[in-house]
């Protein structure tokens, strides 16, 4: 094994310190320089990091934008999510890969272009969309992408793509120097908390002048809960981790909003960055850390530049650093840990092994982050939005907070809304509005099912488009996926299963196999050799995934099957078959004989027989 | 509590925990099998395969991971408990290609004497019949993943056993595989017969070469006795 010692790799090690913590920017830097982990550069980073050799190589497998496979200098990412499904990303696919004369999964042999899927890339208020490279390209077309293809070849010396592929940028602080992207923030309604003017750090000043105890009672005054989707209440969450004894303890944002359907965290940290991280710094100062951590996913890497440009400034103010705002005894500081293309990195357990180098498996629980989490230490990992309410609830009052909404949820919440309505966007809403009133709102008024939360929250009908968004009706972490009646929805259940299939981490043992055996039942429903009792099957297999499942990814990935099977039974019941000529509807026979007939190069003399049983 | 023990129930039968055990651990001290895989005492749990899924005051545990408190009223061996392990324990079975007819590791199989345990003769699920790699380049061992359940009892015993971390996984979803510390394969690694880690493999994935059939099919550890029955004592004996 010549592990030749490359130079990027020495370079990219000792830039790091040799940090294994750090393990996944160090590999993230070494694809970036090499388009690839090959088996030598993975022994090089075991042996510069003194790691053992498979935690490596299992870190490398782990993430969708590391890989062994070579890729090509240009790798173009088209997002395959249900809206952009619905917005034919399918022919854009088509018209991709025939330009380049290559199928997805695929490198071109002049090594040039790599063509790949993924997983919602946050654009679903304008998709299609796809990352090329870094680079976003959003609302495309079959043409579009052909021509984006055609550009990219006919500047082969491009250094900047970006200059090259954003024709146009978009409103606000995409048009910033240090973004350039062509992505639109659609921003449809600003409520009261995120999205409206405000006093830049009156909330940290007011907060710096409390006790961090005041600080976290303020909170929970507020009855603030995480706006993630799980809605614990973030006062108790700092209360434990404040009390748990030791010395060193972390705040990790996580801005790896992944849930498909999602954009929301996008548009906040495109054009209200300063609140975030103001509302970090608060967390910071309530929980006595002196490390933030800003985890954004892969995706919005076009971000980085630019929130590293607000850092640098909040630093060169006293915002951020040794004695923050002139506060003896107040150090804070916060870095960005990038993602690389993993959904399930946004439960918490598997945030902090990604942010500490792991493979994105979730940990087991106890212990909780509160007691023990990045680098075992006591740890609060806050979605964007909820750190964002923190700093407006100190800056005018709980008081304040807890009047916008409803009783027992209150504030407002950011909703990400796409699919079939006319005003795609981010809305600021009071929580507790009702579904309707917010269907009325986007312009969804052919709206026969909305997806409530992504793929991990509900698929509800017309019965229940009277309910309230909050925390004790319609709970979301603020994605509505809006399908008119001319929607399959047995296919977009069986899509979102891909997802979940796709981004399953195969740690436990029903959410590895349980969805690949719900997905096999569902398309033989879909194909229609389903049976009745197949109805009962897929109940049973969902709720097996739901109970046995070991974190948050799992527990709720039969949720596309569960909840339209509860609320659009008639649709699966319409598929259903009756077994004809005695046999059994879920076997393929004529399938069966042609796979054996091929194995065997001969033809069944049953074959044609058997064909017009069926 | 004030002799340091924490009192729980599993089943109704009252039991006593030490400061520190795993739900799993107490039960089994106090003579409860509660079904498992990925567990294996003198290792760190992992709480993977979830065979061991109980229900803690109502809601869904797995026992080997699951600390006990005070007052815990946990179910272990209910209708609706069996049939979910016998789900995952199934599930197990569909997702590789196990053919215990042909196994050298058949009746010292965990996973086979699980089934038979919970009446499993034939799976409920469809098979899925993945394509997975052997490796058998080193001198003394195999590595059959067709029959690995992922379960990294082998990945903790060289580890927390052997201090070696010769075994991993990659991938992810459907395609997490065991992995060995070496690109050539485990024969390129520091393996040993001898290590802890092979004898903790509890199917057919890991298999010393050449003493398959030393002890013959019959006279086998679960053909004496069907797995757990080392475990369970009736309440109230000692």
């Amino acid at each position: 094994m010549t592990t030749s010692a490359t130079p990027p790799l020495d370079e990219v090690l000792g830039s790091f310190e040799h940090d294994r913590s750090r393990l996944l920017d160090i590999l993230l830097a070494l694809q970036r320089r090499l388009g690839q982990l090959d088996d030598a550069t993975i022994d090089g980073v075991a042996a510069g990091l003194g790691l053992p050799r498979v935690d490596v190589a299992s870190v490398v497998s782990f993430y969708s934008f590391l890989g062994g496979q070579r890729r090509g200098r240009v790798v173009i990412r088209l997002c395959n999510d249900v809206p952009d499904l619905l917005m034919g990303a399918d022919r854009v696919a088509a018209g991709l890969e025939e330009e380049l004369g290559i199928r997805f999964g695929e490198t071109t042999p002049d090594g040039r272009f790599t063509l790949e899927h993924a997983s919602c890339i946050g654009m679903s208020d304008q998709a299609p969309a796809a990352l090329i490279n870094d680079v976003v390209v959003p609302n495309l077309g079959q043409g579009a992408a052909r021509r984006l293809v055609r550009e990219i070849r006919a500047n082969p010396d491009a250094k900047d793509l970006r200059r090259l592929l954003v024709r146009e940028y978009g409103d606000g602080q995409n048009a910033h120097a240090l973004v350039r992207a062509a992505v639109k923030n659609n921003l449809r309604h600003a409520g009261e908390v995120v999205f409206a003017e405000r006093e830049a750090n009156a909330g940290l000043a007011k907060a710096l002048a409390m006790s961090p105890a005041e600080v976290i009672r303020e909170v929970k005054t507020a009855r603030l809960r995480g706006r993630g989707g799980a809605g614990f209440p973030t006062g108790l969450k700092w209360e434990f981790t404040r009390a748990a004894t030791s010395d060193q303890r972390y705040l990790i944002c996580n801005a790896d909003e992944g849930e498909p359907g999602t954009f929301k965290d996008r548009v906040v940290l495109t054009e209200r960055p300063d609140l975030l991280f103001e509302g970090m710094t608060i967390a910071g100062y309530a929980l006595g850390a002196s490390k933030g951590i800003l985890y954004l996913r892969g995706e919005y890497a076009y971000l980085l530049e630019y929130l590293e440009h607000v850092l640098a400034w909040r630093r060169a103010h006293g915002l951020l650093g040794r004695r923050v705002y002139g506060r003896p005894g107040f150090d804070f500081d916060i870095r960005i840990q990038l993602g690389a293309g993993a959904y399930v990195c946004g439960e918490e357990t598997a945030l902090i092994a990604s942010a500490e180098g792991l493979r994105g498996d979730p940990k087991n629980r106890p212990p909780f982050p509160a007691q023990r989490g990045y680098l075992g230490q006591p740890t609060s990992v806050n979605n964007v939005e909820t750190l964002c309410c923190v700093a407006r609830i100190l800056e005018m009052g709980s008081g304040w907070f807890a009047s916008l909404g409803s009783r027992k949820s209150t504030g407002t919440k950011l909703l990400s809304i796409s699919g079939d309505c006319t005003q795609r966007g981010v809305y600021e809403l009071p929580l507790g509005t009702r579904l309707a009133a917010v269907l009325e709102q986007c312009g969804a008024e052919e709206a026969r099912a909305v997806l409530v939360g992504g793929p991990s929250g509900r698929m509800v009908g017309e019965a229940d488009f009277d309910r309230e968004l909050c925390f004790d009706d319609l709970s979301t972490g603020g994605a509505l996926v809006v399908f008119d009646g001319s929607r399959d929805l047995l296919e977009i259940a069986s899509s979102y299963l891909d997802f979940f299939i796709h981004e399953s981490c195969g740690y436990c043992t029903p959410c590895r196999v349980g969805n690949v055996l719900l997905k096999e039942r569902l398309d033989r429903i879909r194909a229609g050799r389903g049976e009745a009792a197949d109805l009962d099957y897929l109940q049973g297999l969902g709720e097996t995934i739901r109970t046995a499942s070991r974190c948050g990814l799992g527990q709720t990935s039969p949720n596309p099957v569960l909840s339209t099977l509860s609320a659009f039974r008639p649709l699966y019941e319409a598929r259903l078959t009756r077994s004809t000529a005695g046999l059994q509807p879920g076997f393929d026979l004529g399938a069966s004989l042609a796979e054996a007939g091929a194995r065997v190069g001969a033809r069944s003399l049953h074959f044609e027989t058997v064909r017009d049983l069926r | 509590m004030t002799d340091g023990t924490i009192p729980l129930t599993v089943d109704g039968r009252p039991i006593e925990a030490r400061p520190g055990q795993t739900i799993l651990e107490a039960a089994e001290a106090a003579g409860i099998y509660i079904p498992r895989l990925c567990w294996l005492q003198g290792l760190s749990p992992s709480g993977s395969c979830r065979v061991c899924t109980v229900r803690v005051n109502g809601r869904p545990q797995a026992a080997c991971t699951q600390p006990a408190a005070p007052g815990m009223v946990v179910e272990n061996d209910t209708e609706e408990l069996r049939a979910l392990r016998r789900d995952l324990i199934d599930m197990l079975f569909v997702e590789g290609n196990h053919f215990c007819m042909f196994c050298e590791k058949s009746g010292n199989c965990e996973l086979q004497a699980l089934a038979y345990r919970f009446g499993i003769t034939a799976p409920k699920y469809p098979f899925l019949f993945p394509q997975r790699e052997l490796d058998a380049t080193h001198p003394d061992l195999l590595i059959d993943r067709n029959r690995c359940i992922l379960c990294g009892r082998c990945a903790r015993a060289s580890r927390e056993l052997d201090g070696k971390a010769l075994f991993g996984f990659t991938g992810r979803g459907p395609n997490r595989r065991l992995a060995v510390g070496a690109a050539a394969g485990l024969g390129a690694t520091a393996a040993d017969a001898a290590d802890r880690a092979m004898a903790a493999c509890p199917t057919g994935a890991l298999l010393a070469k050449r003493v398959g059939y030393a002890v013959p099919v019959g006279r086998r550890r679960y053909d004496q006795a069907p797995i757990g029955s080392e475990v369970a004592r009736p309440a109230g004996g000692e």
